[in-house]
């Protein structure tokens, strides 16, 4: 007899966002990126359709003194390190599928570049490299606001993905999103609740509910990634049993998590029974993006150019249907 | 929980009116208003607004085609008349067919072969009412006896067990107490009666009928029923403190993930 596989029957997809837009659509890029649109679980192809991959943007940094691991600078090239519309288009020669700039040197202890500045630094990286864009601030949130709206302002049209909207400071940039057509990152601290509420609010200022995407600040493989799996998980499927502000796709800033972890960037000499440094460090980042499109991320934010080429090839095999 | 929104019924005056006269406005403000307060259905009765039988059939034809264009809402056709329910179904439009409700059959076989028949025909969803010929039994057991039945029939005749909503009939407490918890028990035992389960559904202000703060029944009866596995009920959606009440129960059934503006996003269906 043959074994009958039981199917979940779902009530709604995930939301599709468009990521990017081409000469046609208004704007620059190369291509128009969709995200999302799960019908089921991630890759449960036999339940429900999976229609796009899930993609990788590789973080390009404006700061220029970056503190970063020097065996991850010098993996992608410390020529890049400061000259960020350089290191966009190398974003393209790894093969990644969008870039995620962050505008770290916003920070006054980090560099202090004007919000006029900043918004400039984007418009150099789009012209330098046409795949879509995820833009985000420097994380001091007494800048942020100024420095999002103006880059907002300057790139209308061009269908970014800006981040982050937070419940403590979300409407400016909401506003900015709004009026330019670009999507928000709802951004809220590994709490379903928020997450929701969030996109509540948000979407109570007329934006389009496909036009935001869900960040649960997931953590690093070995910082609690099993509770971010677990909140990601329930989120999604919440979503999918008819959630209407739960049903967006999901972002995770793996590069940033990852490399801030000593598992990541401790030196051998240091730890010789954890292995080489420069193996274990992209290892450490790959391991947490595998981990992250299981809990159902349909866009990874990494760094290392090595973890980016393998989860790519990874992504490419689960989506084999 | 999901709301019949009950407001477009004979029994009140300014339909009755509307009806009588033909003139759409009433029903369209309460179609429109229901929607609003977050009814997932609206009910269309005629009830005392006919004089005869052949009125019914025109009177519901008229309410669909006056109340379908103003609400995105699938409609509860409610009558005794299955001639006026059949005409009206004919004049539903086909994206909302599925989730429209005949409301309602009783179980008695002739009635039951017509409805179940009409149902698989169109395709839509059936209220099942726990009596037969000899009114509404006081037990639990005998309206699950009477619910079995039921699906039983409807599976018959090709209509799935959660195309039903099950509604094992609430009296009013202050002339029939002893139903109340009877009708809790018949609630939870509906519930696994088939797979996938039926669905179930109470006519709620039929509980507190003639009592002075009617409101308040409601509310605490709806919550006792949520915890039993109601899923829908037959009630007025302006009533504020009872869509809080129905809000409510979906967070601690856990049925919906909390977020501070839960009683907003209940009310609104398109968040």
């Amino acid at each position: 007899m043959a074994v009958q596989i039981l199917k979940e029957k779902y009530a709604q997809p995930i939301r599709t966002f468009k990521l990017g837009a081409t000469a046609e659509e208004g704007g620059t890029r190369c291509c128009s990126l969709a995200i999302g649109g799960e019908g089921t679980l991630p890759f449960q192809h036999y339940e429900g359709v999976n229609p796009n991959k899930p993609i990788v943007a590789m973080e390009v940094n404006t700061m220029i003194d970056l503190d970063w691991n020097e065996n991850l600078k010098n993996a992608i090239g410390a020529q890049y390190i400061g000259n960020p519309t350089e290191w966009a288009k190398y974003v393209k020669e790894v093969g990644a599928d969008a870039i995620y700039l962050k505008l770290d040197s916003a920070d006054p202890d980090k560099g202090n570049d004007s919000p006029e500045k900043c918004a400039q630094l984007t418009k150099d990286v789009l012209a330098a490299c046409d795949l879509p864009v995820i833009v985000a601030g420097s994380g001091n949130s007494e800048v942020d606001e100024e420095v999002l709206m103006a880059v907002a302002d300057a790139t209308k049209g061009e269908n970014l993905l800006i981040g982050f909207a937070e419940t403590e400071h979300y409407k400016s940039l909401v506003a900015a999103c709004l009026g330019n057509g670009h999507g928000i990152i709802a951004r809220s601290p590994l709490d379903i609740n928020i997450c929701k509420q969030l996109n509540i609010l948000i979407s109570e200022m007329n934006m389009p509910l496909e036009r935001i995407v869900i960040d649960p600040l997931v953590s690093s493989v070995g910082y609690g990634i099993e509770y971010a799996y677990s909140i990601m998980e329930r989120g999604r499927i919440g979503a999918l049993t008819g959630d209407k502000t739960l049903s967006m796709p999901m972002i995770a800033t793996v590069g940033f998590e990852s490399w801030r972890q000593k598992e990541a960037w401790s030196n051998t000499e240091d730890f010789p029974q954890w292995g080489e440094q420069a193996d274990r460090g992209p290892a450490w980042e790959a391991v947490t993006a595998a981990a992250c499109l299981q809990g159902g991320v349909d866009i990874l934010c990494m760094r290392h150019p090595v973890a980016i080429k393998s989860i790519k090839r990874q992504i490419d095999a689960l989506m084999v249907k | 929980m999901k709301i019949i929104g009950e407001r477009v019924n004979g029994m009140f005056l300014d339909i009755r009116e509307g009806i009588q006269k033909r003139d759409p406005q009433a029903l369209i403000d309460w179609a429109k208003k229901q929607e609003e307060l977050g009814s997932d259905w609206i009910d269309l009765n005629a009830g005392p607004a006919c004089a005869n039988e052949a009125e019914r059939v025109e009177a519901m034809k008229w309410m669909v085609e006056v109340v379908q264009p103003v609400t995105k809402l699938p409609l509860a056709l409610d009558s005794t008349n299955y001639d006026a329910i059949e005409a009206g179904l004919e004049l539903i439009d086909d994206a909302r067919i599925a989730d429209t409700l005949i409301n309602s059959v009783p179980c008695e076989q002739e009635k039951m072969d017509r409805v179940f028949a009409m149902a698989a025909k169109f395709g839509c969803k059936v209220v099942c009412l726990t009596m037969d010929a000899k009114g509404v039994p006081q037990e639990a057991d005998s309206r699950v006896a009477l619910a079995m039945e039921l699906v039983a029939n409807a599976d018959m005749a090709g209509v799935a067990s959660d195309d039903l909503y099950i509604d094992p009939l609430i009296l009013p407490c202050n002339v029939a107490q002893f139903h109340a918890p009877e009708v809790l028990k018949a609630l939870a035992q509906i519930k696994t009666l088939a797979d996938p389960a039926p669905n179930t559904v109470l006519g709620l202000s039929n509980v507190s009928q003639k009592s002075p703060d009617r409101s308040l029944i409601n509310r605490t009866y709806l919550a006792m029923g949520a915890a039993c596995g109601l899923d829908a009920v037959i009630a007025d959606p302006c009533d504020d403190a009872l869509m809080e009440v129905a809000a409510t129960t979906e967070i601690l059934l856990n049925k919906k993930i909390y977020a501070d503006s839960y009683v907003k996003v209940y009310r609104e269906k398109n968040l």
